[in-house]
């Protein structure tokens, strides 16, 4: 990847740029020996047993990374599993992102090549640990054949074979052209956990680095010989299309090269993106904005609540509602969360080189093969005829699961002559998202002697699978809108939960970090704390009176309760808040403390998180990425919602998209739970659990009980009442 | 209307022609192929962009080319070779601060700089310092922690 092989590439532009000038035409850029992006896969006089791994002769050991790094570490925690069971040399890996190949490079969760959804480990735990122990195994036996041992006599470590008998050693470089022509064993078998060397270690990461001294290369950062720079812009109201475009204004921008006019939008070509976005701003353009403009945020709610109130798909039914409900007191409350953008910090870019007869395209994406096809598409070629150079990704929060920045810039492309940078302005990425679907998710429930005893949990929202993932859309349930929602941890007898699909109109509608769990984790979480205090319990105790046989649930409950001093007195005003979370295949539970001053402002005072995800493969990892979630999941609950007006987002840059700031970002500690389970997921844990957690801890510091997000100030100020 | 400009970079001379309103984010990025300053929001309000104007953190993207000229310009590229920002690069990389990255070079110049004008920072010098910097990974708690360790010459 980049750390290895991109450094020349500056000093070369650098140094030839010190004595030039140029400029109008980039010529500099033009004429420097530029170097692709990566070197391609080549195995040639490699040992290539799989997929994964490539060792040359002098010992190099590269890594093909199946799944993309955005900022998860997940290129670490691959190489990590790879180079643990093949016993790598840690100081000789390399890493090489993977090329767009579904076959070999598919996420076996959904068979399609995608990061997503806190798969990566789980999905790939077994394959990659076979791949390495299998490519270990060929390795050992080259070595046996060449010393005329017994392979079972041989050991490994550290890219090296031992024949401890004889004391001879052969390194893994030594063995490559002799493994080459080994049969890979079938069966192989894996390490017993108790000897991993590499799992379970606090590794640094092999992409940070490049990291902290600028030269790590984003989509953004590509610099293809010759290429020009665009800025777009597409009709503001969803669905609608350019009219008329006046661009005399634009074409007299110096550096402003070529307006280019498509069905529904336009971008300006220039010498570099100033002009680009100067050319952009000098634009006369009239659009047809369509039917979608008379669409707003209150005709959104207002359908999202009147299909909420119909009788859904069943998803689950324990035990007897009817009698469920009937048993006790019953309450019911309902729970509103809106449409969010994802504003990864990179902007969406892409930049493609279409020629007559095939198409380059340079970018960061989480579905490199879809990427592909949906580029070949639009660019009316063969998909072999379209080559794809991924790249470090800044921040995908699963915006980059969709091609459509991609499928933009390729249409761009075709009307440029040579290579052509497209990036969009924050304000475009944020008026021209797919969004964090609106959700509605009612709960009735009815408590008798102070324990839950029936169960009925209505989804209502947009079904993303439905589009993104056809097939397993199946019997009209979406499995993400509805995950978390089937397994809650709480002993209950009786629970039926229902979904129902409710798409907005004309707002596109995606995945966005913490996925289905946000909202049904967010609901449920909430509505548990409301139970709790009908029932006069602690809300602590009331969980755990409903996880009697719940022991990992139980111990990180336990565990985070005794971490954030639970019980022990708070000033007037603040208060802790808990939630508990299956999601993802990991167990956690969190316990958020917040102060809410009479004005309603809120305060995030700590945060503290317990962590049980099976077999940590890079413990810093988990604790990095909980900590980075629980801060995007907060950002979320304080700040985050598109609203929609005259059929256009509202909101256009961080002005009035608000992030959380280091200012406002309270003490977090994560504490991960040894453990010897497989590994759960982990990337987007903490964002699901930080707005139940601070919605409770307001809801005792206040008594208000909020049922939307984000929350509403004005609801907190002294001396309201829920 | 493009201008000749000369720019000191990094303590290099660049000469290029650029017109005088471009944003020096551009210049580096799109003239100069200097791409470790990053673009994020384009209106000073993320830090992505920051870079080091006579040792100031400044938003390089709304900072015009010909109001620098004849200052010194100091970039990601090169903060390494700062005592400074040597120090926070170091204690980045112990504190495993980076996700993403993409934020980072700005975090950084911006550490930098507080760093290079108050050796010892308290956490309400960090939060003004940093506070302009968005990080959408969310590691502020690492670079709060990185800067302290970078201060106290732990790293």
């Amino acid at each position: 990847m980049n750390a290895h092989h991109n450094v020349s590439r500056r000093s070369l532009l650098t140094g030839s740029l010190a004595t030039g000038f140029l400029l109008a035409f980039h010529l500099p850029l033009r004429a420097a020996p530029n170097e692709p992006v990566q070197p391609p896969d080549v195995t040639d006089g490699k040992f290539a047993p799989n997929a994964f791994i490539r060792i040359d002769a002098a010992g190099a050991t590269t890594l093909v990374m199946p799944q993309v790094e955005m900022g998860q570490g997940i290129y670490t925690a691959v190489s990590m599993i790879l180079a643990e069971e093949l016993d790598a040399d840690w100081s000789q890996v390399k890493l090489l992102h993977a090329p767009a190949n579904e076959k070999l490079y598919g996420n076996p969760i959904f068979i399609i090549q995608a990061t997503g959804g806190s798969t990566s480990v789980r999905a790939f735990w077994k394959p990659l640990r076979e791949a390495g122990a299998s490519a270990r195994a060929m390795l050992v036996q080259a070595a046996a054949a060449q010393w005329q041992v017994d392979a079972a006599s041989c050991t490994t470590s550290k890219g090296q074979v031992t024949h401890k008998a004889s004391g001879r050693t052969l390194s893994y470089g030594a063995l490559a052209a002799a493994a080459s022509g080994q049969t890979p064993p079938k069966n192989v078998p894996l390490k017993d956990p108790k000897d991993f060397v590499y799992i379970g270690q606090p590794l640094k990461r092999l992409d940070t680095p490049d990291k902290v001294n600028g030269k790590a290369v984003y989509g953004i950062d590509a610099i293809v010989p010759g290429m020009k720079f665009a800025t777009l812009a597409q009709c503001p109201v969803f669905g609608g299309k350019v009219g008329k475009v006046d661009d005399r204004a634009a074409k007299k921008i110096p550096g402003v090269r070529q307006v280019v006019v498509l069905d529904d939008l336009v971008a300006v070509v220039g010498d570099h993106m100033w002009a680009a976005k100067k050319g952009l701003d000098a634009l006369e353009i009239e659009w047809n904005e369509g039917p979608n403009a008379k669409i707003n945020s209150k005709a959104v709610w207002d359908d999202l609540r009147a299909a909420s109130a119909k009788d859904g798909v069943v998803a689950k039914s324990t035990g007897d509602i009817g009698k469920g409900l009937a048993a006790g007191e019953k309450i019911e409350a309902s729970f509103e969360l809106p449409f969010l953008a994802h504003a990864t910090m990179e902007p969406l870019n892409a930049t493609v080189h279409c020629k007559p007869d095939s198409c380059e395209i340079w970018t960061g994406t989480q579905i490199m093969a879809r990427v592909q096809s949906e580029a070949a598409k639009a660019a009316g070629l063969p998909v072999e005829k379209v080559t794809v150079n991924q790249h470090l990704l800044g921040g995908g929060f699963g915006r980059k699961l969709e091609p459509d920045m991609v499928v933009a810039a390729v249409r761009i492309a075709k009307q440029v002559e040579g290579p052509v940078k497209v990036v969009w302005t924050r304000e475009e990425d944020i008026q021209h998202d797919i969004y964090r679907p609106v959700y509605r998710d009612t709960i009735a429930a009815s408590l008798s002697g102070g324990k839950i005893v029936g169960w009925k949990y209505k989804i209502a929202g947009a079904a993303v699978i439905a589009r993104w993932l056809p097939p397993a859309f199946q019997k009209g349930i979406d499995i993400d809108a509805i995950d978390s929602a089937t397994d809650v941890p709480y002993e209950i007898p009786n629970v039926h939960v229902e979904y129902v699909r409710a798409e907005p109109p004309a707002i596109p509608t995606g995945f966005w970090r913490g996925v289905g769990p946000n909202n049904n984790v967010f609901a449920v979480e909430c509505f548990i704390d409301e139970l709790a205090r009908k029932a006069g319990k602690d809300p602590i105790e009331f969980r755990r009176g409903m996880l009697a046989n719940q022991p990992r649930f139980l111990s990180v409950l336990n565990l985070a309760a005794e971490k954030a001093g639970w019980g022990q007195p708070l000033p007037a005003r603040v208060g802790r808040g808990v939630c508990l979370q299956p999601s993802f295949g990991s167990f956690i539970a969190t316990v958020v403390e917040a102060e809410v001053d009479e004005q309603g402002e809120v305060k995030l005072r700590r945060a503290i998180s317990v962590v049980d995800t099976g077999i940590a493969v890079n413990p810093d990892t988990i604790v990095a990425q909980v900590e980075g979630g629980l801060i995007f999941g907060l950002t979320a609950a304080l700040y985050g919602e598109i609203t929609i007006d005259k059929g256009r987002v509202q909101q256009s840059n961080f002005h009035d998209y608000r992030m959380l700031r280091i200012n406002q970002t309270p003490k977090i500690e994560v504490h991960v739970v040894k453990s010897g389970e497989a590994p759960g997921g982990i990337g987007e844990t903490g964002t699901t659990a930080g707005p139940p957690a601070l919605r409770n801890a307001i809801y005792a510091a206040t008594g208000v009980a909020l049922r939307r997000l984000p929350i509403d100030r004005k609801l907190l100020a002294a001396g309201k009442k829920a | 209307m493009h201008m000749a400009i000369t720019l000191t970079i990094n303590g290099e001379t660049k000469s290029f022609d650029a017109p005088p309103d471009m944003p020096l984010l551009w210049v580096l990025r799109d003239i100069l192929g200097m791409t470790g300053t990053k673009f994020g929001c384009g209106i000073a309000q993320c830090g992505a962009c920051t870079v080091h104007v006579d040792g100031k953190a400044v938003r390089s993207c709304v900072l015009s080319v010909s109001a620098v000229a004849n200052r010194a310009i100091t970039t990601i590229e090169h903060i390494g070779s700062t005592p400074a920002g040597a120090k926070v690069q170091k204690a980045w990389l112990e504190a495993e601060v980076v996700q993403c990255g993409y934020c980072q070079s700005g975090q950084i110049m911006s550490a930098a700089a507080l760093l290079a004008a108050t050796p010892n920072p308290d956490d309400s010098d960090i939060d003004a310092a940093m506070a302009g910097n968005i990080c959408r990974c969310g590691t502020y708690v690492r670079i709060r922690e990185a800067i302290k360790h970078a201060a106290n010459g732990q790293s």
